[in-house]
């Protein structure tokens, strides 16, 4: 342990042997009794047994519906939802009430989307979330699907016109025509905080700077930034950000959506049914107050307690130094991938202002082939457009190859992906 | 190492050297397929040649099929394979030989396929103990069986 100065993260290296012990999966083998290197956590993360444990021991003492019942696992099962929201809006510096559970992220982005496009058939008061032909949505080339798709469906249900910034030749968004492009008639401005492809970390300042200048809303797709940076909410100054449960260490099944409290109290819900009402008659009936007003149905307790394990263990080590891990992952990486002969990095070729998500094309071996000999060497990747088919167009690319690193990987796993590499192309025949 | 079981020399040749490539003309009917999950693309085209009369029917010939497409080396030898295989048969042997292609690709590396009918596509048997790159070997056979099934309703209509 190393004093540091009051205010300076901490960024002291981590016991990478003492975090894989947590986590099972990391020990296994894989085809013929290979190592496992697994360098996809961009898709989605291994678990520690603290979060295994943490969701199994609600099953095993307090399991119950939340919110509904009187009896005693009633209270200690909503008792322990509600503390794990709390802990969740914490890990982003946010107010528990702001915090509403969803299935993923990407259906927290459709909440949002389809909040507003209920909006365009309700009442003046609802002005703020109403689009329709004039108005503009905009987005950034770079948008994995997830934060496209929604935005694309909402103008085409509206009228409204969907906007982009473009991406530059070195992986960055091109901010010159910001002024333009987010203008008096844009209701929402949608972007996602790191690529999931290129690594890209985007300035989020000088466009909420803008988006505020002109009254637009700003939405941050978070899933990318949240499980491998600090992130709090008041001091990035958006209106709602996205991100999900399974890429931080936490369990499948849940995703978050933080919004402003006096915008989640405007909204009308997305999804309608039991529990996020106030009074039901036959005929008609009113909403109960955020974020219950989102949780349609019986939620997800036991994820909401595994996820809350999972910002807890990542508190736990640090995210400065799981961030600062993840550099220096990044950076070496981006070296020695970026050495090999016949290798290009797609997204910025230095480790600034960039995550751990290092995507590449190997001369004449198309990334399904490739990712199929570094699989037979254990080495597990994600092959294909990574859900954003339109950035891959954009570059002139059907398909990329993508390395993806969490608190758990070490340098040696970047010496067996470059080994692996290089394998390939003695395999294929193009290179010596 | 697997690889080899997947990777045997007959797909790499046909992915190195692919036969009948190229988009020719005429043609009855066009079919472009897409794999989704990675962004890999076929154009094929089919030419039939009736095989008594006017009536295009199953019995009809596959005189012709051209391709273009981008792919990893299982989609490419795949299409490749499917031109040697389907020229000069009829519909109706075709469309037999891809069922038996298919059946194939979904016995998760333990089919025990017809050389005679499937000849060069046998060796596509390690594919089949891949999940994940079943569709690529299918794509441009699903590319053919649509633009038959095409070129056979424009003549009933």
């Amino acid at each position: 342990m190393t004093l540091r100065e009051p205010g300076q993260p901490d960024t002291a290296p981590l016991d990478t042997k003492a975090i894989r012990e947590d986590f099972p999966i990391l020990s296994r083998t894989v085809r013929d009794e290979r190592p496992l290197v697994y360098l996809d956590s961009g898709a989605t993360s291994q678990k520690p047994r603290q979060v295994l444990d943490a969701e199994r021991g609600f099953y095993e003492r307090h399991n119950a519906a939340v919110h509904r019942g009187a009896h005693q696992l009633a209270e200690e099962a909503t008792d322990a939802y509600e503390s794990a929201r709390e802990t969740i809006a914490r890990f982003v510096g946010a107010d528990a009430d702001e915090v509403v559970f969803t299935k993923n992220a990407t259906e927290a982005v459709n909440l949002v989307a389809y909040a507003m496009s209920n909006a365009a058939t309700a009442d003046e008061g609802l002005r703020r979330f109403q689009v329709g032909p004039g108005d503009e949505i905009v987005v950034t080339e770079m948008e994995h699907h997830a934060n496209l798709v929604p935005w694309q469906q909402l103008c085409q249900r509206t009228g409204a016109t969907l906007r982009w910034f473009p991406v530059t030749d070195e992986g960055r968004l091109d901010l010159s025509d910001l002024t333009e492009l987010v203008n008096e008639r844009t209701k929402l401005v949608a972007f996602a905080h790191q690529s999931n492809v290129l690594g890209t970390v985007n300035p989020v300042a000088p466009i909420t700077a803008r988006a505020r200048e002109v009254g637009a809303l700003v939405l941050l797709d978070a899933c990318q930034s949240v499980p491998h940076m600090p992130v709090d909410v008041r001091e990035l100054d958006v209106d709602f950000l996205a991100f999900s449960g399974h890429k931080m260490l936490g369990p499948n099944g849940i995703g978050v959506l933080w919004g402003r409290r006096e915008l989640l109290a405007a909204m009308p819900p997305f999804i309608s049914g039991g529990s996020m009402i106030g009074v039901v008659h036959m005929s008609h009936s009113t909403w109960a107050d955020p974020p219950q007003r989102f949780e349609a149905g019986v939620p997800m307790a036991p994820q909401a307690v595994g996820l809350a394990a999972a910002c807890d263990y990542l508190s736990e080590v640090g995210m400065d130094r799981v961030a600062a891990h993840e550099h220096e992952l990044t950076a070496y990486a981006l070296k020695r991938v970026g050495a090999i002969e016949g290798v290009r990095i797609v997204g910025p070729t230095e480790a600034v202002d960039r995550g751990g998500a290092v995507s590449f094309v190997v001369d004449d071996i198309h990334p399904h082939d490739l990712g199929q000999v570094l699989d037979d060497r254990g080495v597990e990747v994600r092959v294909g457009h990574h859900c954003a088919w339109p950035l891959h167009r954009k570059l002139g690319i059907v398909a990329t190859t993508r390395a993806s690193f969490y608190l758990y990987n070490t340098l040696e796993d970047v010496d067996a992906l470059v080994e692996a590499i290089g394998a390939a192309q003695r395999f294929f025949g193009t290179r010596d | 190492m697997q690889l080899d079981a997947m990777y045997q020399e007959i797909i790499l040749d046909h992915y190195r050297n692919p036969h009948h490539k190229g988009l020719r003309d005429p043609y009855d009917a066009e079919a472009h397929h897409i794999n989704p999950t990675c962004g890999d693309e076929v154009t094929l085209r089919v030419t039939l040649t009736p095989a008594s009369g006017s009536e295009l029917d199953e019995k009809a010939v596959v005189s012709d099929v051209s391709y273009e497409g981008m792919g990893c080396s299982i989609s490419q030898a795949s299409t490749s394979v499917l031109t040697d295989l389907l020229i000069g048969r009829t519909v109706a042997e075709g469309m037999r030989t891809l069922d038996a292609f298919t059946e194939l690709m979904q016995s998760k590396g333990k089919g025990e396929p017809d050389e005679d009918v499937l000849e060069d596509a046998v060796a596509f048997v390690g594919v089949s103990k891949y999940p994940a790159r079943i569709k690529c070997a299918l794509l441009g056979w699903m590319a053919w069986k649509d633009a038959v099934s095409q070129s056979l309703e424009k003549e009933g209509a």
